[in-house]
Parts: C-alpha cells; structure tokens; sequence
C-alpha cells in the first residue's frame, strides 16, 4: 500500500480543505476503501475520516416531517434508529443486508452511495423515499435527487474535493408502503443480481396518489422503472395493473447486462418477479387484496 | 511517519506507535504482539479476525489502527476471565465445534456480541450473527449447537 497520512478533521470545511490538497480520499466505513487501497484499486496520499464530523454521524428530523440521515453513519446505527425503523422500515432492512454484521457495524449509507455500484443494496430503498443528497463542497452546499448522483459503474458526479454529507428522505405520508426485495444465489453475504424497491402512497379514494420503482443490477447505475410508475400513478391497485407494472419493469425499464453472475434474460426475469412481490407486499399493508399467484 | 497512538486493548491502555496504513489486525498481531485474531482473506470476507470495537464486532483488517483511537478492543485473548474460559469457549470444546480452529477466535466474537445483547437467540439469529465468519472445515452444525448451549447456561436455565 502507498504511504499516506491519516487525518480526522472536526468540521467539514476542514474536511474540504484536506480534500483539495494532493491525492486525498474521504473515509467513512472503510470497508470498501480499505480492500481498495490494498489492492491498489485506488491510490492516496492522505486519508480524510469524515467520522468526526458530528452532522455526517446524526440522524435528525427535519421541519417539513422528513429525516437526515448522516453520511458517515454505520448501516447499524442507522438500522437501529427509532426514527428509521418506525418510519422508513424499508430502508432499517436494506441496511442489515449490507454483508455481514462486521460489516454493518462499520459501512455507511453514504460510503454504499458514493462507491456507487449498480448493486448497492440501500439505493433503491432511499431512492424511492425520494432521498435528495447534500453535497458540500468549497463553494458551498448542493443538493441532487439522489437517482442524478450516479454516472456509471463505481463512478458518481462528485467532484473529489466534495463531500456527499446527508441523505434527506421525504416525510412518509398516510396509507403508504414500501418495500426492498432482491435475489441472491446465497441467503446472506451476497451481492443482489436483481433487486427492486416499490414505493405505494394512496389518496383517500384509494386510488395509487404516488408510485415509485427503483431497481438495482439490471444497468449501469441504480435506476427508477419509470415506464412502470406512470402505469401505476392514478389508478386503482388490482390484479391486471401490478402484472402490467412488473412487465413495464422488466422489459422497458430494466437495461441489465450478462456477466458471470447472471444472464441479462434471468435478470429480467427476476425484475418482473421481484415488482410483482413488492407490489403484493404494498398491497398487504395497505390493505388491499390482490392475488397475485 | 509514524504516529502515537493510544487506545484500550483487553482492558489495558496501549500507547504504541503505528504506520498510517496499519490495520487494527496489523497493531493487534504485529505491534502489541497478541496473535490470536487470525489474517484470513483480508478484505472482510471471512471474519477470522473479528473483534469487538466499543462492543461491537467489526473485521479487524477492514479498520485502520489511528481509527481506534481512545476506543475499546476486545480481541479473543481478552475474552476468558481469570483463567476461566468464557460459557462460548467452553460450549465449543465440548461439542466439538472446533476443527483446525482457525475461525473459532472470530466465532466466539461473534457470539458473544450476540450474546452480549439477545440471551435466547433463535438458531436463525445464532445463523446470521455468524454468517460473516467462514468455516472451512464445514462445521457449522456443531458451532450453532455451542453457542446455543452457552446461551441456555448463561441464562441458568
């Protein structure tokens, strides 16, 4: 490993500051920089921990009924916390499939963010409760629909002096569900091959008030299945429209490649299966009955 | 350039110098000299060097040393008390579930933040507390039944 200097700045300013000077690499939970730097996948002259940094390790509640979620924070902490199991149970359950408990204990919802894999299993989750990123930077802060942070493969449009520092997710109305499901070959410490998250609001007639759909493996980067969504949005859920959405999904929405863990027609397929599932499970919660078998 | 460095290790306080780029597997095994946490794969697959940070498990290879401190390590060699090995230690000697033994410092971690937390843990939660800790010897089955023995004693059912 090249030789570099570790650094653990108390403000994000300072933090900013270090990052513009030479080689430098934010860390959060490390357990993806670190197996990086030793394979020299990556390569740095300082290392920034953002882990001191109090607002990049709270989680807090936000005026309009939504919550900040620190960057830094371990999936753990973040999983464990009143506010998020009580309101966004979906995102509590992504966290604890982010490897095992080790790693859970020490990766962040933002390290899973920025390194940016197509797979990243807490993306969907967030994305569907509609999580607008805060980046700071030298000129000051920024925010992004997180869907627009992602450029490709292992790459965001974080300049390397920026700081991704909280992921704030929209207030959780009435008669509203979601849910994260995904496929693995094995039951735990897997990567997804396909993974969907499905966000259900209802109006008070019951008809679908907002529908979301974000999906991970299936492209370059995590991606909302918006052919599906606006087959959703107005209408009432039954049978015939979530066999219609899961379709939309799969077939319009999903851009998946073959690799050596799967053929692009598998994950398709999977697509389809996995919005249809987290259709019923909406439809469970809300109380609608739908047989989907 | 090497930095000082001071942190908790088994309930002693260590000062030790340490390079930037070491790992707390690497100040644990090679400066302080307690080799009991195993290098498996080093990249936080196989948690054969699990250990506790302020309670709770973490893969030692995937923390750096100057992240810890003024925090709190527990490694394996910290885990028997006065000579007496911990309920999980013992379980394990007796049902067999112990091969070459190189996974067991982090499988007896492992359990004992389980635990440490859940003191009736299902076999589906004693499944996933361990999922990050690889047995090559395949001994699952005999590992799951010790650490539910050590439960049911620690509890004194």
């Amino acid at each position: 490993m090249r030789n570099f200097i570790y650094l653990a700045p108390p403000s994000i300013e300072d933090a900013i500051g270090e990052l513009r000077r030479g080689r430098a690499r934010a860390l959060a939970g490390g357990t993806d920089l670190l197996p990086q730097l030793r394979e020299g996948r990556r390569n740095a002259d300082r290392i920034v921990d953002l882990k001191r940094i109090a607002e990049l390790v709270a989680i807090r509640a936000l005026p309009q009924g939504g919550v900040a979620i620190g960057a830094a924070l371990s999936a753990t902490s973040v999983a464990r916390h009143p506010l998020i199991s009580a309101r966004y149970p979906a995102i509590a359950a992504a966290a604890r499939l982010l490897g095992s408990v080790q790693v859970q204990n020490r990766a962040s919802l933002g390290g899973n963010v920025c390194n940016a894999a197509p797979s990243a299993d807490v993306v969907p989750a967030l994305i569907c409760h509609e999580a607008d990123a805060e980046i700071a930077g030298a000129g000051g802060r920024r925010h992004t629909p997180l869907e627009q942070l992602f450029a490709g493969p292992g790459r965001t449009v974080l300049q390397a002096d920026e700081v991704l520092t909280t992921l704030c997710l929209a207030a959780v109305p009435p008669r509203s569900a979601t849910t994260y499901l995904r496929f693995t070959p094995r039951r735990e410490m897997d990567i997804a091959i396909a993974g969907v998250a499905v966000r259900i609001d209802l109006a008070e007639d019951r008809a679908i008030a907002l529908a979301r759909i974000a999906l991970a493996s299936v492209a370059p980067t995590p991606l909302r299945a918006t052919s599906a969504e606006r087959l959703l949005q107005g209408n009432k859920l039954d049978r015939e429209l979530a066999l219609a959405a899961a379709g939309a999904a799969a077939n319009d929405d999903a851009r998946p490649i073959s690799d050596t863990r799967a053929s692009a027609d598998y994950r398709r397929s999977l697509v389809e299966v996995l919005t249809r599932r987290g259709l019923a499970a909406c439809a469970h919660t809300l109380d609608i009955a739908l047989d989907l078998r | 350039m090497k930095t000082l460095l001071s942190c908790t290790i088994n309930a002693e306080e260590h000062t030790v110098l340490v390079d930037p780029r070491d790992t707390l597997l690497e100040l644990l095994r090679e400066r302080i000299g307690l080799t009991g946490s195993k290098e498996g794969c080093g990249n936080g697959n196989c948690g054969t060097c699990t250990v506790l940070l302020d309670g709770a498990v973490v893969n030692a290879c995937l923390v750096l040393a100057l992240e810890v401190a003024g925090r709190e390590v527990v490694t394996i060699e910290g885990v028997a008390c006065a000579g007496e090995l911990h309920p999980i230690q013992s379980a394990l000697i007796e049902t067999g579930g112990t091969q070459c033994g190189f996974c067991t410092p982090g499988i007896v971690l492992a359990a004992k933040a389980l635990l440490d937390v859940n003191s009736a843990p299902s076999e589906d939660e004693i499944r996933q507390a361990i999922a990050g800790n690889l047995c090559r010897c395949t001994g699952y089955g005999k590992i799951v039944d010790a650490i539910a023995t050590a439960a049911t004693r620690m509890r004194g059912d």
